[in-house]
């Protein structure tokens, strides 16, 4: 394989990192039955958090707290609205998106063209050197490395703990869950606010990894891609590394496109990835609707145990 | 031969409850002793289901009280019951489709640590269901289960829960023949453990072959009960419907015309299953009522849906007044002369939010003299529905009102004038008086009888075997999604119907339609 | 916490939507405080400039026509329970068709040209909103994120034209389209304002889409399928070619706002055309609780926030960001506001009595 393709690969993973992160938080949020289309708003104002917090400190772990911090605040007021006041989740969601990306611009616009000393690449002893695995996937930031973790980390969870069924439980029946004594409102808490901390950090890595400086809107639509992903994930942690890499893949390939000056214009080639997730979409729907699987039965319904 | 008071598990006295217009329980007496299978037989409506979840804890009965092996209970809600050992199984499952059988299993168990350990779990399960003789797989995925294999993990989710006293609903309401058979051995070994098993049940045959013991209730009243081995399929089907004869309602005879609906060797499927229909046969005649009488669930839904092209049959075809009907299309059955009052009043017959006037030109507004081109005319809609209110007596307080605020006889009234108004050629009515008061009710039959000179043919599907049996010129009896017969109201006993009902084929054996 | 059925309050739900709106400023001036921004200034600013003086009104309604239309091209596939969230790029996509009409043909320059450019617009808002309508009707794809992805492209796509082939040549390298000819631009209604044609036909269109709604066959469908679809199928109504219809409807509305704006206000296809009015489209629809008469009023209060946006900018050197976060503040206290005056809230746990209701 040639150094440009492996190029490339590694390029992959890295612009497939931080929809991972957010299409795995959007997992657990939606496996439990709540719809969030906030991720693009929180994203936005992780981005920011992490950002700011690694500027002024030094210290980008600390800015990953940050940003962790404010996607779970954040995914904390569509919680409050969609499961406790049951709002509609989409509309509750949107609202996010749009109070997000508001929030992040204002509060961003001095940081903007500052330098900051994000997470820098290392190679992992040893599995770094294997041919074409290790550039592509070991010889990347530590971020990355934690995005492995997540994904196995996500997995277990979901499959292999008691938190993890109830959890499941609550998004396909949540009368069930209830009936056996499964605290819905909490569960559903919870993984909504995992899902605002995995966005958070997911956005983090944009601004102190992936580029190392704040843009306002700098996601240009990620949360939303992350959440068609998890569509074509079938809510399957496993399936969204698939879904991230090859989102990445696509990304990649057309900065390298640009890069490498084929002629076509660069607004086309931007608009690829857009065109790849709905592409995608249409897949995994068709997909879904033909063996009628994947879709928590409960997403975006809220419960009350006497139906109302 | 009631049980000493040392033997009984469960013991309810002079529970009644009530319900707004109808008093489900009244003032019943119920006991059932450990080790045997108790079958708790009635009618649809008759009050068994509230009387068992009132023992289940989901209901607060407004009198009486509940013992469990002596002690005197209230409870607060449905947990208090399962952790006192009672567990019920109710017709719609408590079970999360997209998990597998043993997790299923795990989630009603109390938590255990943070780690499942699925495959302890499995084994345990699988010899759990091996000694009481339950065939199930583990590991398989719920919703891939046919509904026998469902109900099986019903009864393990409780039986791992430690529960002593069993209810099961219509437990082979959705049971193949063999399914029924095995589940009955399985509840034999549960009562021979000492367990208290209550099945609930409307199949005469049933009771007969599974209880030691049965109460039955007749309109929220214990008729009695007595051991099963001695009684008969008759006593029990006399003690159920509680009379001998039936009154016919006076009516003209009318001369059948022609067919009008006909429905020939009709297959289908219904939502949790296969084979909701099978081999359906029937033909209404112009000016003729044909009722369809039989217990819930037992395919009446599947063919008011298919009729209304609202479901696509998977064989057989269906003609209304000569144009066959090709798969699923509401329209074109509308169009070829098809009234439908449908089961869900509120859920399918009207948009509730909108107006009374805008529901009662439902299917009519694409009518010209609703307006030329793209425009609606509301002057002309409000006219005719202005008209329809007064025709058939639809208490609004304006035509602008939304119909989801009408009360349950008026949006009867409303849907009937809909339907009735758009002169069918046949008309599907089903449960047309479920939940309506008598005054109501009276309007709605007098309606259906009112379609016999008109020349309509009607369909009238209804769980209430008075209603079928006054209304109707010839009566059919769906059990299984098969006709067990069609007969005329006045060859056939109530004692007979009911025995179709219940599936035993050979009760009207030398009748002929 | 935990929300109980309440008879709604009549008089909660009148005052839920104004105590939500002050809720929303009151948390918004935290946030302002928080950044060094004294709110009361800040809010000042809002309210004079907008509402302050005739020109200034007369300025809201030229920023609340285009909210009128993508208020409505949200409202009318809402009121079938589909989520148009693509305004924004159906709205750009109408700016590039009636630029590119304007500019690229004869009949930009014809006395037709008017007419001509403001058909291309709604056109190609229908087309670009098509492809969501046809993936949801026929494949069951997500409307919610394929019209919301479909924004992205369509801003890239003005952008590869400004950047590319529709460059001004005479723009020395600026991403701008030539100027549209004469003929092309909306004429101004009312003298020395930049109130214009298309502030009018907003306006139409707002009874016109409340005609369609409650006087046309087309709009009964519309209203038995959002109100009850298992209704509508019984009656026989078509739902797939409902869907394509509606969203074709919703697209034609922001695309003519698109043709609007690039006609009477920028003058030419370029960057920011929009400051975001097919997202704020969103809110007014929900505002206006699919009301069409009430989007003009939502419409005209949060276009004087675009507004008072901007004079924001100039005098207190604030964000224009600023609107979008205090958009998203309304956003959620109206959402928690109508739900506590419909459901009342306790702070106990449920009493057993309440679970009794159910099955």
């Amino acid at each position: 394989m040639s150094p440009a393709a492996v190029a490339v690969l590694a390029a992959a993973v890295r612009a497939g990192t931080p929809v991972l992160f957010a299409t795995l938080g959007e997992i657990f949020a939606e496996r439990s039955g709540v719809l969030n289309l906030g991720v693009e708003g929180m994203m936005l104002v992780g981005a920011l958090a992490g950002f700011v917090t690694t500027v002024r400190t030094g210290h980008p772990w600390l800015g990953l707290l940050a940003a962790a911090a404010a996607g779970a605040a954040l995914s904390l007021v569509h919680a409050v609205l969609s499961i406790s006041l049951r709002a509609n989740q989409i509309a509750s969601g949107l609202a996010l998106t749009i109070f997000g990306t508001g929030l992040s611009a204002s509060l961003g616009r001095s940081y903007i063209g500052v330098p900051a000393a994000g997470f820098q690449p290392f190679p992992l002893p040893g599995l770094g050197d294997i041919p074409i695995l290790g550039p592509m996937l070991f010889r990347q930031d530590a971020l990355v490395y934690l995005s492995y973790a997540l994904v196995a980390a996500a997995w277990y969870a979901l499959y292999r703990t008691r938190w993890g069924l109830e959890l499941r439980a609550v998004g396909e029946r949540p009368e069930a869950a209830d009936a056996m004594g499964v605290d819905v409102a909490r569960v559903r808490y919870g993984c909504v606010a995992i899902g605002g901390v995995l966005a958070g950090v997911g956005g983090a890595y944009l601004s102190t990894a992936y580029t190392s400086m704040w843009i306002e809107n700098m996601t240009a639509g990620r949360g939303w891609i992350a959440v068609a992903l998890v569509i074509f994930a079938t809510w399957d942690p496993l399936r969204a590394v698939l879904g991230a890499y090859l989102f990445g893949g696509v990304n990649a390939l057309q900065l390298y496109l640009q890069a490498s000056g084929t002629g076509l214009p660069v607004y086309l080639l931007l608009m690829a990835p857009y065109v790849f997730t709905m592409v995608v979409l249409v897949i995994a729907t068709r997909g879904t609707v033909r063996r009628r699987l994947g879709t928590p039965a409960a997403l975006s319904l809220s419960y009350s145990r006497d139906g109302g | 031969m009631i049980p000493p008071a040392s033997l009984r598990s469960v013991e309810m006295r002079g529970i009644t409850k009530r319900f707004p217009g109808v008093t489900a329980n009244d003032g019943v007496d119920f006991t059932a002793a450990p080790g045997e299978i108790h079958a708790l037989l009635g009618e649809n409506g008759a009050g068994k289901s509230t009387l068992m979840k009132i023992l289940y804890g989901f209901y607060a009965p407004d009198a009486g009280e509940i013992r469990v092996h002596g002690t005197h209970k209230v409870w607060r809600s449905p947990g208090d019951a399962l952790r006192a050992g009672l567990g019920m199984v109710f017709q719609q499952f408590m079970l999360v489709p997209s998990l597998s059988v043993v997790q299923n299993v795990l989630l009603a168990l109390p938590p255990r640590g943070w780690r499942l350990d699925e495959r302890a779990a499995a084994s345990r399960l699988a010899a759990e269901a091996a000694r009481y003789g339950m065939a199930v797989h583990p590991r398989a995925q719920v919703w891939q289960l046919g509904v026998g294999e469902q109900q099986r993990v019903e009864i393990l989710k409780l039986l791992a829960r430690g529960a002593g006293i069993l209810i099961l609903d219509e437990p082979t309401a959705v049971l193949t023949p063999q399914e029924a058979h095995s589940l009955f051995a399985t509840l034999r070994r549960l009562a021979d453990e000492g367990r208290t098993v209550i099945v609930i049940t409307h199949k005469l045959s049933e009771v007969m072959a599974v209880s030691d013991r049965v109460t039955v209730l007749r309109a929220g009243r214990v008729v009695g009960t007595i051991p099963t081995a001695r009684t008969s399929l008759w006593d029990l089907a006399r003690m159920m419907v509680g009379r001998e004869s039936f009154d016919l309602q006076d009516r003209a005879p009318v001369p059948p015309g022609p067919v009008v609906l006909e429905i020939r060797h009709l297959w289908a499927d219904g939502d949790r299953g296969r084979d909701a229909l099978r081999d359906v046969s029937l033909d209404v005649r112009a000016g003729e009522i044909v009722g369809v009488a039989g217990v819930a669930g037992n395919g009446q839904r599947e063919l008011a849906e298919v009729v209304a092209g609202l479901r696509r049959p998977t064989r057989g075809r269906i003609c209304i007044a000569g144009s066959t009907l090709a798969g699923a299309d509401p329209r074109a059955a509308i169009r070829a002369g098809l009234g439908h009052v449908p089961e869900d009043r509120l859920g399918t017959g009207v948009a509730p939010h909108l107006s009374v006037a805008d529901n009662l030109v439902l299917k009519r507004y694409r009518e010209a003299a609703f307006g030329r081109g793209p425009r609606l005319d509301r002057a002309a809609v409000n006219e005719a529905a202005r008209g329809l209110i007064e025709a058939y007596g639809i208490q609004t307080p304006s035509p602008d009102a939304p119909a989801g605020a009408l009360s349950g006889g008026n949006l009867q009234r409303l849907i009937l004038a809909r339907e009735i108004s758009a002169h069918p050629q046949a008309l599907v009515a089903f449960h047309p008086t479920r939940g309506l008061d008598i005054a109501a009710t009276e309007a709605v039959h007098r309606a259906l009888l009112d379609q016999r000179p008109r020349g309509t043919g009607v369909l009238l599907i209804s769980e209430d075997l008075d209603e079928v049996l006054q209304l109707s010129d010839r009566v059919a009896v769906l059990c299984g999604g098969r006709v067990m017969a069609v007969a005329r109201p006045g060859d056939v006993t109530v004692e007979q119907i009911g025995l179709l009902m219940g599936g035993a084929r050979e009760a009207l054996s030398g009748t002929t339609a | 916490m935990c929300v109980g059925r309440r008879a709604p309050s009549r008089l909660a739900a009148a005052a839920a939507p104004i105590v939500s709106v002050l809720g929303a400023l009151a948390a918004g001036a935290i946030v302002l405080a928080a950044s060094g921004v004294n709110p009361l200034a800040a809010y000042g600013a809002l309210v004079s400039e907008p509402f302050g003086s005739a020109f200034g009104w007369s300025e809201t309604l030229v920023k609340a026509a285009p909210l009128v239309l993508t208020g409505l091209a949200v409202l009318l596939p809402a009121r079938m329970r589909l989520w148009n969230i693509g305004a924004e790029g159906q709205l750009q996509c109408g700016a590039i068709a009636a630029a590119g009409v304007a500019v690229f043909t004869a009949a930009g320059r014809s006395p037709l040209a008017v007419p001509s450019i403001l058909a291309a617009g709604m056109a190609a808002g229908a087309v670009w909103c098509l492809v969501p309508a046809v993936l949801r009707a026929v494949l069951a794809v997500n409307e919610t994120i394929t019209t919301l992805l479909m924004n992205y492209v369509a801003l890239l796509l003005v952008d590869f034209l400004i950047y590319g082939p529709w460059q001004d040549p005479q723009g020395r390298g600026f991403p701008l389209s030539p100027v549209l000819p004469a003929p092309s631009r909306l004429p101004v209604l009312v003298p020395g304002t930049r109130i214009h044609l298309g502030v009018a036909l907003a306006l139409l269109a707002v009874p016109a889409v409340a005609a369609i709604l409650t006087r046309t066959r087309w709009g009964f469908e519309i209203r038995v399928i959002g109100d009850n679809p298992d209704a509508a199928r019984y009656a026989g109504m078509d739902l797939r070619r409902n869907i394509i219809l509606v969203m074709a409807a919703a697209g034609a509305l922001a695309g003519l706002a698109g043709a609007g704006e690039v006609s009477a206000v920028s003058g030419r296809l370029q960057q920011g055309l929009s400051p975001g009015y097919g997202y704020t489209g969103i809110i007014v629809a929900w505002l206006a609780r699919l009301h069409p008469a009430a989007t003009v009023l939502v419409a005209v209060l949060l276009g004087g926030l675009f507004l008072g946006g901007d004079a924001l900018q100039i005098s207190l050197h604030l964000p224009i960001a600023i609107v979008y976060m205090l958009q998203g503040l309304i956003f959620f206290f109206v959402l928690g506001g109508e739900q506590l005056a419909r459901y009342g809230v306790c702070f106990r746990k449920r009493p057993a009595a309440a679970a009794e209701h159910r099955a």
